[in-house]
This record gives structure tokens, sequence and C-alpha cells, in this order.
């Protein structure tokens, strides 16, 4: 029902050795029809968290479809042949439960907290709807509506997050990423009731799936209900999923986004790799982006907004944790008076600083302190637990190299965060635009009103 | 697994498909587990109060202060409170805003400092180990007792503010939510923006923002929750020095009660978008209000609980107006406003206003049926547990039952009033508290919606 542009760098700012905390313990078996499922035992509280994890995503989008695979998350909270419409969500509201469900450009993520006697229930409707979705005409065809209206709400009435639409189109060209998740426009209005059920028919198998499962539970309280219910789902043919490759730098792109903007903001990205695609950088690059934007003492804050007087607000950061190549991405608002030519300038002179010189070892530090607690903090959500385990298994990635990165990240050193950015923040591999207030000028838009 | 196949396939096969879920009846009989907060409450020396629950699966502790200081308290200066909560952690006695942010991110600490209408909220999370827990209380301690207010970081955020201003003009949300409280509270503390306006923030000196703090983050004034891995003896003296380093003080007086809008008001705003985004609403309660927990009980099944709601089911599910629609109660110190936001596109306004506003009508004057009620109830009291599940979510309830002085054992009373609820009683609620015909119907969007001919016509009273 929502989803999220992008589930930034959950683990780069959440990874690492516990400290004093105890290894948690997470159990990993697989059903015989393919079901891959995570329990991980946490008993502080009465309460679970549940998530069942589809490996699809908009990324998977046939061109003109856009928008498909979110508009079939709406439709598993449609009925099933056991439940009418509706129902789903209702019923796990009788029992005190919390549910939504989330599309990415690379997975599809179904969700529910729950007081942990509930167990049973949800687990018996999350099977039911990986078996038994139906998808009427009448209810498909409303539901797109509702969807035109959370595009409107999120993205349509919102200059700013028209101009990123537009930016990011720009940034991975011919690849799934182009798209928004949501869909363009003018193809959700399109989208018909059989593509939404071969798309369910494609993909919602349990061999392409990872059911998570966080709180008051053991493997002895799990395992029968899974098997018992996710059991008797048939196998069916797993789908084939192409890999993305670490592509070719596709050269300097460069636009100027007229969107009803009050404020004007610069857009820079950088086309790098993922910890999927080229693994080696993958932490260098998360030292980088720690470096400059990792807190209120990084060089983001401290040299930018505080000592250049230049900038009102800026950020940078890196989503490492995708299927296919990753975007290493920064946005600034002038201050007054501040060209967007002079905003550029400033945050590339920050690139520069440090493609020309190493970070200091303090820098360094500070940023791994905060890895380190952060991976402490983040065990006190149920929640955020189930996204790290479901994310990485989702991503073809080993869930136990949560439990690594810190080690890895303390081996970085400051030369080879230089190295990765004279690598790979390139001019060949950027794209920039400035967003501006339209020039009301016919001829720089052509739309048709 | 085939065995469990079989299994299932014969229970199918017995009980019909009917039965679906099977698991329905063992879900409904099955004991809740417990989840009463162990809540140790107490005063400082120096009059800030204390509510503490030992949390020790984690290495961690989470400390909030909670200050009587949010915008209601602004004056005529507004966002005061806001930029003096902005402030803190940019300077404090012998300490610069590169001291602070260093100190802090080198022991791994998350700190923050918020404001809102009531509250004015300071907190960290810190590993407990001593190591890194002493020298992050240390720095905490000074940044929210001696904040320095430097004259560049006042300008710096001031700009933020106002460049954060004219973003809100890009969209239509936050101006309609600026309009609504202003026909809801007019004149009363909560009708200004929080982040104040054009107009104000030019004129605010770090002067001000000393003295808001030296009145308003005064030891009288705080209420300290703390939540880890500490004992009751760990977290005494934690609060003894924190409540020490405050400013002396009391507490700040009570505010005054809203008023009630005695007719319908009908407020729109013209705004270039796709869709037009409604705001309705009403002063309905205060904190403390006996028809609280019938309103809260209707509320959820009106409008607030989802998609189990009247309002989702009916404008989003059966019409497809829009991707979400909600009600809310919000019980604040001095108010209560119940209040309905939607946003719809424009061609749909009309029928969308008409539709929510029938609803209301109906449901205050017919009241819930038997079974939302039980549904209400079964889903509030089956979620309590969620509710203090994390230590994040404990510090938040600490905070708050600190803050509106509410007892320790407030969540298990909360709990036992919801199931006394009927259909009569929240129908009864209902009437006394809120009139269908004196709504506020706040809206933005290119054209004001058709307001329905006989929604404004008072019911006899």
């Amino acid at each position: 029902m929502r989803y999220l542009h992008s589930l930034l760098a959950l683990l780069v700012l959440a990874p690492v050795m516990a400290l004093a905390a105890k290894a948690p313990v997470t159990h990993d078996f697989t059903l015989d029809n393919g079901l891959r499922v995570l329990v991980r035992e946490d008993h502080r509280a009465p309460v679970a968290v549940m998530q069942l994890w589809y490996k699809v995503g908009s990324y998977d989008e046939a061109p003109g479809q856009t928008g498909l695979a979110h508009l079939l998350e709406h439709m598993m909270f449609r009925g099933t042949e056991n439940l009418p419409p509706g129902e789903y969500s209702k019923l796990v509201s009788r029992f005190g439960g919390e549910d939504n469900a989330f599309t990415s450009y690379d997975f599809t993520t179904y969700f529910a907290k729950f007081e942990v006697s509930r167990l049973p229930l949800m687990i018996e409707l999350e099977a039911d709807r990986m078996m038994n979705l139906t998808i009427s005409d009448e209810d498909f065809f409303r539901e797109r509506n509702v969807v035109m209206e959370e595009r409107r709400q999120r993205t349509d009435d919102n200059p700013n997050a028209l101009a990123w639409e537009r930016f990011a189109a720009l940034t991975r060209p011919g690849s799934g990423y182009a798209s928004p998740v949501i869909g363009w426009r003018e193809e959700i209005g399109q989208l018909q009731p059989q593509q939404a059920r071969d798309w369910y028919d494609t993909w919602y198998v349990p061999g392409n799936a990872t059911l998570v499962i966080v709180g008051d539970v053991t493997r002895e309280t799990v395992e029968p209900l899974v098997k018992r219910y996710f059991g008797k789902v048939p196998a069916g043919t797993n789908p084939v999923r192409l890999t993305p490759r670490l592509a070719a730098a596709p050269g300097e792109r460069r636009a100027v986004i007229e969107v009803p903007v009050q404020v004007p903001n610069v857009y820079i990205a950088y086309n790098v790799p993922t910890i999927a695609t080229h693994p080696e950088d993958f932490y260098a690059l998360s030292m980088l982006s720690g470096v400059l934007d990792g807190g209120y003492a990084a060089r983001i804050e401290s040299s930018l907004v505080r000592g250049s007087g230049l900038v009102t607000g800026a950020s940078a950061s890196y989503d490492g944790l995708g299927r296919g190549d990753g975007l290493f991405t920064l946005s600034a608002t002038p201050a007054p008076g501040v060209s967007l030519e002079d905003l550029e300038a400033a945050l590339e002179a920050e690139l520069d600083r440090l493609r020309t010189e190493p970070p200091s070892a303090e820098e360094m530090k500070r940023v791994r302190a905060g890895v380190l607690s952060s991976r402490v903090f983040g065990m006190d959500s149920l929640f955020g637990q189930a996204m790290e385990l479901g994310q990485l298994v989702t991503l073809g990635i080993d869930w136990q190299e949560a439990d690594r990165f810190a080690e890895a990240l303390a081996q970085v050193t400051p030369e080879d965060v230089q190295r990765v950015a004279r690598q790979w923040l390139v001019s060949q591999r950027r794209t920039v635009a400035q967003v501006v207030p339209p020039t009301d000028d016919v001829a720089s838009t052509g739309d048709v009103q | 697994m085939k065995q469990w196949l079989s299994v299932f396939v014969v229970s199918v096969l017995l009980a019909g498909c009917s039965t679906f879920p099977t698991s329905l009846d063992a879900v409904r009989e099955a004991e809740l587990g417990s989840h009463a907060l162990a809540i140790e409450q107490w005063q400082t020396e120096a009059g800030s109060r204390v509510l503490f629950v030992e949390s020790p699966t984690l290495p961690m502790v989470d400390v909030r202060l909670v200050f009587d200081a949010g915008s209601a308290r602004d004056g005529d200066h507004y966002g005061v409170s806001s930029l003096t909560s902005a402030l803190i952690g940019e300077g404090a006695e012998g300490l610069s805003v590169e001291d602070i942010a260093r100190g802090f991110e080198a022991l791994g600490v998350d700190y923050g400092a918020s404001a809102y209408r009531d509250m004015a909220i300071v907190e960290m999370r810190a590993l407990s180990d001593p190591e890194y827990f002493q020298p992050a209380l240390d720095l905490f301690t000074r940044m929210v007792g001696t904040p320095t207010f430097p004259q560049t970081a006042l300008e710096r955020v001031r700009q933020q503010y106002l460049t954060g201003l004219q973003r809100q003009k890009q969209v239509p949300g936050p101006q309609v939510s600026k309009a609504f409280n202003r026909v809801l509270f007019g004149d009363h503390p909560y009708g200004h923006p929080s982040s104040g306006t054009e107009e104000t923030l030019p004129g605010i000196s770090r002067e001000q923002l000393a003295r808001f703090h030296q009145q308003y983050y005064a030891a009288g004034n705080a209420v300290i929750a703390i939540t880890g891995d500490l004992d009751s003896a760990g977290a005494r003296a934690l609060a003894e020095r924190l409540s020490n380093a405050l400013p002396a003080g009391e507490r700040a007086p009570t505010l005054p009660r809203a008023h009630v809008l005695e007719q319908q008001i009908i407020s729109h705003q013209t705004f270039d978008s796709e869709q037009t985004v409604l705001l309705l609403g009403n002063q309905a309660i205060y904190r403390g209000h006996p028809d609280w927990v019938n309103l809260y009980v209707g509320n959820y099944i009106l409008g607030g609980g989802g998609f189990a709601s009247i309002l989702t089911d009916e404008v989003r599910e059966a019409q497809g107006y829009v991707y979400g629609i909600r009600s809310s109660i919000t019980p604040m110190a001095a108010a209560g406003p119940f209040s309905i936001q939607f946003q719809t596109a424009n061609e749909n306004a009309d029928d969308a206003l008409a539709l929510t506003l029938q609803l209301v009508s109906d449901f205050v004057a017919n009241g819930p049926t038997q079974q939302q009620v039980t549904d209400a109830v079964n889903n509030i009291t089956g979620s309590f547990a969620l509710d203090v599940a994390e230590n994040d979510d404990i510090v938040g309830q600490l905070g708050a039952i600190g803050f509106y002085d509410l007892p320790t054992d407030y969540l298990q009373w909360f709990e036992a009033e919801v199931r006394k609820v009927t259909p009569e009683s929240i129908k009864a609620a209902f009437a006394r508290n809120l009139d269908p015909s004196d709504l506020a119907i706040v809206s933005i969007g290119p054209e004001a919606p058709a307001i329905p001919a006989d929604s404004g016509a008072s019911a006899p009273k």
C-alpha cells in the first residue's frame, strides 16, 4: 500500500559487531517447495514482526507497464478464494495487528506486526494470498484509481518529487531503475487486470520468496506453522530473473528541470557499483559516504552548511544495497543570492577534496564508531532486524554478512576512500540537474494544457 | 511436508471453506502476553519528574528530557520555542558546535532536539558501557544545561527555517494544515505554526532564546524519561545530575483551554494542484476529559482504524476517491481536536466531501454497531503489547505519562476502560462532544468544493 523510494543505506548505517550485545539466535531453513524461512529470536516482549519478501520489483516491469509491481501489491489486499476484498487487513486489525506492504525497485514486501499469540493466523493469511489471490476486473479498476490518487498525492502535487522522478530517469538510462516505482502516470492509467494476474502467477511462487519472522518466537513455534500453511503452496516454476551487471560509464548528463518550486535545488548523482555488482568497493564507498554526510560533524554539515555560507541545506547518500548499479547522490539548496552554478561548484569542491587527499584518521574513526553503535541500536527495532535479514537475502547476499560489516569497514583505509572517489566519482558517470521554477515559456516545455 | 499437506486437506474437507481461516478459533482463545511496564517514578531534588524502566537486554540507554516548552509558550514571538530547540547542540559553555558534534559522534551517540506544540524534547541514545556512557552524559548535560545560542548559528538556522517555509508553499498539505489550525484555534497558543512565520522569524534574537531556555528548560518544568541497561540507582544518579544542570525554575503555568467552534466555518485557499486537500474538524475534548476513552474507541471505528474504519471502507475501498483518509482525536494539554484529513482528485472533491460529511453525521446520529465495537475493542486491547515492545516505545510512553501527569498504570487503566465501552456509550459521548453541523471545513485546491446545503444546519440542541 505504501512504497518506499529506496531503503537507503539501511545496512550502511546500521551494521556491525555488537559490543557487549549477545549475538541474536537466527534460524534459517527452506521448505520443500522452495520457500526460504528466517527466524530471529527476540524475547524482550510478546510481539513479533513477519515480513514476506518477493524477489520482484518495479525493476522487472516490461516497457509500457510501469507501476504494475506496485499495483499488484495493492491487489494483494483485495481478496482471495477464501477471503473477500479488504478482509485481510480487517482480520489483522481485529487481532490487534498492524499490516502494510511496500514495493521497491528490487523487491516487494508484505509485513505485519502483532502480539505473538496471533502468529498462526498471520502465517495462514499470508500463505493464503501467496496461493489463492483473486483479481476481479471491477476491483482492479477501482484500485487503479486509488493508485492514481496515491501518485497525485506523492508526486504530481509535489514539484520536488516530480523533479526527482525526472532526474532519476536520466541517472540510470536503459534500466528498470529509470522509471518510478509507482509508475509513469500515463502508463498506470492503462494497466489491465490480466497483466496483474500474469504478474502474480509468474513471480508469487514460494521459491521466489523469503519469509522473515522476528520476535518472541523459536524455530519450534514457527516451523510447524510455516509447514502447515505455506507447505501446501505448490512449488510452481521459479521465474528467471536476469542479474544486473556492472555497467560502463554512461557519459555526463546535464538537465534543467522546470517545475513550480519556490526554492531551487541542485541534484548530482554518480553511477557507482553496489554490493551486488562490485562488492570490492562497497565498503570503501560506504566509508566515503560516512565521511561526507555521516553525521552533524561530517563534511557536508561542518564544511558546506556551517562553513561555506553558500548552502542552506545539503545531503549526500550512497545506495549500495541494490541488485543493479547504484547511485552516489548529492542534493543541495543554495543560500539566498547564491547561483546554482556556484552551488554545484561548492559540492564538487568537497568531492575534489576526497579525490585529492585521504580523509583523516579521526574522520574514519568517527564513521566506524557510528556504525558500531548503530549495530546495537538497530537491535531495538524488530522491524529493522527483519528488514536487514530480508533485504540481504533478497539481494542474494548471505544475511550473516551483516555481522561482518564492522570488520570489513575497519579494513578500509583512508587511501581506499580516496581511490574510490577518484575511480567512481568521475564526470562520465555524473548526472547534474538544476531544479528551477518554470519560465512561463511554452517553447520550453511544449506541454498541452 | 506431505504429511502436513494431507492433514491440512482433511481438516479443510471436514470443516468446509466457510471456516477459513482455520487458525481463527485457536488464536481467539489464546491468552495475550503480558505487557505491563514496571515503571519507577520519583522527583529529583531540583524538582524534575523522573520515570524509569529497566531494560537490560541491549547494552544501551535512552534518556529523554521533555519540557513544557513547545510552541504554545511562544507568546507573540512565533518560532521562539522551535528555534531554541534547534540551537540546542549548536554551542554550550566551553563547547563549540564542532566539539559537541564530534564528541557525540566519536562515541557513537544518537542525539537530537525537537519541539512540538506542547513539548520540547532533548534526547540521546548511547551505549551503556561506562567508557562510552559517562563522557556521553557529560556532553549531553552541558549541551542542554548551558546552551550559548551563537549568533552565527541563529542566522544559519533562521535562514533554514525561512527556506523551509518557502518550500512549504510548493505543496498543498502544509498550507491547508496551517489554515485549519488558524480556524480551529484562532488566538489560542496552539493557533500559530510551531516553526514560526515569515513575519515573526526575522525579529527573534538570541537573547529571547536564552530567556526562553532559562524559563522553560528549567528543572521544575522537566520530565526525565530513562530506559535501558542501567539499574534504579544508576538512573537516580543520572537524573540528579541532569536535573541539577538545568536552570532552576518552576513548572510552566497551565494553558487556557481552546474554545469549541459554535457554527460551521468554511475556508478555501486557491492553489494549482491536481488534488483538493481537505481538513474538517472541531474541538472535542482535552487531556483528562471523562469521555476520552469512548471517543477514542469511537474514532477508531469511524476513521482512526485504517482499513478497519468506516471512512476508509466507504471513501477509499468502495469509491476509490482517495489513497488515504483518516480521522483523529489529538489530546493535547489544553485541547483535543477531532479532525478528518483527505485529498482527492479535483473532480471528485464535491462528492468525496459530501460522502464524508454524511458518514460523520450518520455516525454521530446512530453510533456504531455492537460488532464494530467488539472488533475495535479487540484491536485496541490486542495491540497494547506493540506499544511497549521496544526501548524506543518505552521511553516515548514514559515521556508522555510524565508530561501529562498520568498515573504509572495508565496503560492498564486505559485498557480496562476500553473493555467497558458499548455502542450506546460511544453514541452518547459523540453526541456530547461533536456536532457535525459545527465543523470547520478547510480546503486547498483550484476550486472550493461545494458544501452540502444542509451540512451546517444545527440539529436541535
